[in-house]
């Protein structure tokens, strides 16, 4: 067995991959200040999702935490399916029942 | 691979892959017939298997009628009555992909015909969980119906898991997949980040193939995202060679060269 990278070799792999990606982020949130109109779900559910990111419930990981709190939490099937695809976020409130 | 090029087919094959298995799935539109499900059919277990012939790749497939395409149950019972006179065809692994899109009764209730289906023919089955936020949801549901039926989970892989459900799947005692895209959904580190997290049993890895952006080479990216983070080449051998051959060889079609 090999020797598993530490944080040290971990940031060597991923930090400028990292940082590009939170930068885009960034980007992505000044564009939506900047643009007219008004912003829909996916917003507040994005912002909710950063926050999390930041406290992850206890227990889980970020990554847990984040995909929880982007995620449709009702139990019962629907009764039609109404649309195809996903949003990416559950129209109604964000969802984080844990925290 | 319907949606690919055959310079996909030459891309994998230099890339190593031993063989590849292709769900059915949804064509980008609904098609308006189960005669168009019989056409599709025959794609799958005549036509691509002898494209993917001349690179050398035995190519297996499962049959269904995507859950995208089960919210009419009558139409998907229609389109379910045609699987078995495909079933015998040489390179058919078992039921696949079904599961839940939207998550509605309607899809819950051919997804629980499909598994009668399999049940019926003792095949293992491949299932597909929701994407972004129905998949959670999804995940339960249909671990819920799998528990109801009686299936036995070694035969069942609960395919596109992200780190919310993968737990769920293996506590529950089945095999998972994580299906790799370049964006958008799982990419080749995170599925590295949960190999370390869950571990290296009952589980592979796919390459996403489908009509959107998506990358057949990507199981090999994630071997060197392997190789990267030190795993050893018995590992990344068994997750990404041993690990599917041992689940799929429970099909009676499964065959390949080298395969113990």
């Amino acid at each position: 067995m090999q020797t598993k990278p530490d944080k040290s070799a971990i940031l060597d792999l991923y930090f400028m991959d990292a940082r590009c990606k939170l930068i885009d982020l960034a980007a992505f949130l000044d564009r939506l200040d900047r643009h007219s109109g008004t912003a829909d779900f996916r917003h507040p559910s994005f912002l909710t999702a950063l926050q999390a990111m930041q406290a992850p419930t206890p227990g889980k990981t970020r990554v847990q935490t984040v995909l929880e709190s982007l995620s449709d939490h009702s139990t019962e099937p629907a009764e039609k399916a109404g649309i195809q695809f996903a949003w990416g976020a559950p129209p109604e409130a964000p969802a984080n029942p844990s925290r | 691979m319907v949606s690919r090029t055959t310079a996909d087919y030459e891309a994998i094959a230099l890339a190593g892959c031993e063989a590849l298995c292709e769900p059915a799935f949804w064509a980008g539109y609904d098609r308006a017939s189960a005669q168009g499900f019989y056409d599709y059919y025959r794609q799958l277990t005549e036509y691509e298997p002898r494209r993917a012939a001349k690179f050398g790749i035995p190519h297996y497939c499962w049959l269904c009628i995507n859950p995208k395409e089960a919210e009419d149950a009558v139409f998907a019972r229609e389109v379910m009555a045609i699987i078995p006179d495909f079933l015998d065809k040489p390179n058919v692994l078992g039921i696949g992909e079904i599961g839940l899109n939207k998550n509605t009764r309607s899809e819950l209730a051919i997804f629980e015909e499909h598994v009668e289906i399999a049940k019926k023919f003792n095949l293992p089955i491949l299932i597909h969980t929701p994407h972004l936020e129905d998949k959670l949801k999804g995940t339960r549901l249909i671990i819920d119906a799998l528990k109801n039926a009686n299936v036995d989970p070694n035969k069942v892989i609960i395919d596109h898991v992200e780190e919310h459900t993968a737990g769920l799947v293996l506590d529950a005692g089945f095999w998972a997949g994580m299906t790799l895209y370049p964006e958008s959904k799982c990419t080749p580190a995170r599925a590295v980040d949960m190999l370390e997290t869950f571990g290296m049993e009952r589980i592979w890895m796919n390459s996403a193939c489908d009509w959107g952006v998506s990358d057949p080479l990507a199981v090999a990216k994630c071997m060197q995202e392997m190789k990267k983070r030190r795993h050893s080449r018995e590992i990344i051998e068994k997750v990404s060679f041993h690990n599917p051959v041992a689940f799929l060889s429970q099909s009676p079609n499964f065959k390949v060269p080298g395969a113990t």
